[in-house]
């Protein structure tokens, strides 16, 4: 029973539970969109006062804020009650294609190439996270959404903006991973 | 105490992510790669089940628990901004690893390193409000 929750949950369950997630927050009266939340917080933070965009009633956006809170929490819980602590098991092909760029076989969830102290503290590793970020947050917002708002809700609505912006995503996406990141790993 | 409902989605949305491992690296490496079905099984089963779900919510008018009709909105009609932001977004989910949710899930994790690439999207996200009159849409 224990190793059922420890293992990698099925992809099934796993998009299941994402579905549900959204109706309980149509349920709620709100909508699944997690981007909103930088927005959000660029407005709590005061920037409304010179930039438009950011002067809205932010406070009526408190409830993405608790999701928020809650995902930071799930992801606690997950290391430390929930996981075997077992690396993740990507496919041989990804092990192989990833140790041409000098990235090694999964030892836990993530690579520490990227995100272990080190990589944070040099110089070219930190403009990789930033740049990432920087990609995301401002895509996002152009695009009025991310994977939750477009890829989920979106396309659950059959919203072909929505269909637009993630085939979108996926043309960055492999422009990243076949033409940019050989240059750069 | 009325958002403690959307905390605790978080906490669910949190575990999900992680114990699914939808927030690793490695994971969106292996999708833009074409090299394991294991993310498009999860958004393809998520897509499934919400446009079935939304179809239903929309052929029996069904009510949210406040009483009110749910309503879909139909985004704005626009091709540029989705593709051009959509690209965007794309090139920095495959070089992060992560998008927004993710993000948070990770630092939750243990991986505080993310807390550096979320500073950036938010950065990103004040600059696109900066900047936007000046963009396409």
């Amino acid at each position: 029973m224990r190793e059922l929750i420890t293992q990698t949950w099925a992809w099934w369950f796993s998009g299941a539970m994402i579905a549900s997630i959204m109706f309980f927050l149509l349920y709620f009266g709100q909508s699944f969109g997690f981007s909103s939340n930088l927005r959000t917080i660029c407005a709590a933070a005061g920037l409304g006062k010179k930039t438009k965009f950011f002067d809205f009633n932010w406070k009526a956006q408190t409830w993405n804020m608790a999701f928020l809170i809650g995902s930071i929490i799930g992801g606690y819980i997950a290391s430390q009650f929930l996981s075997s602590g077992q690396p993740v098991e990507i496919s041989a092909a990804t092990i192989h294609d990833l140790s041409k760029m000098g990235i090694a076989a999964p030892a836990s969830m993530q690579p520490q190439e990227l995100f272990g102290w080190d990589a944070v503290f040099s110089l070219k590793g930190f403009l990789i996270l930033a740049f990432g970020g920087l990609m995301v947050g401002f895509g996002s917002r152009y695009a009025g959404g991310c994977t939750s708002g477009h890829a989920i809700s979106g396309l659950s609505n059959l919203q072909l903006p929505s269909l637009i912006a993630v085939i979108g995503f996926f043309i960055g996406g492999l422009v990243m991973t076949y033409l940019i990141m050989p240059l750069i790993f | 105490m009325k958002f403690i409902k959307f905390l605790l989605l978080g906490i669910v949305f949190g575990i999900v992510m992680a114990k699914s491992e939808a927030i690793s690296w490695f994971r969106i490496q292996e999708m833009f790669r074409f090299q394991a079905f294991h993310m498009y099984g999860i958004i393809g089963t998520a897509v499934t089940l919400g446009v079935i779900g939304v179809a239903i919510i929309k052929k029996f008018k069904i009510r949210d628990f406040h009483g009110n009709p749910i309503l879909f909105y139909p985004k704005e009609k626009s091709v540029t901004r989705y593709l051009i932001g959509g690209i965007i977004f794309g090139l920095g989910w495959a070089l992060s690893g992560a998008c927004p949710g993710p993000m948070v899930v990770n630092i939750g994790y243990g991986f505080l390193s993310m807390i550096v690439v979320f500073f950036f999207a938010i950065v990103g996200t004040y600059l696109y409000g900066v900047f936007m009159k000046k963009l396409p849409h």
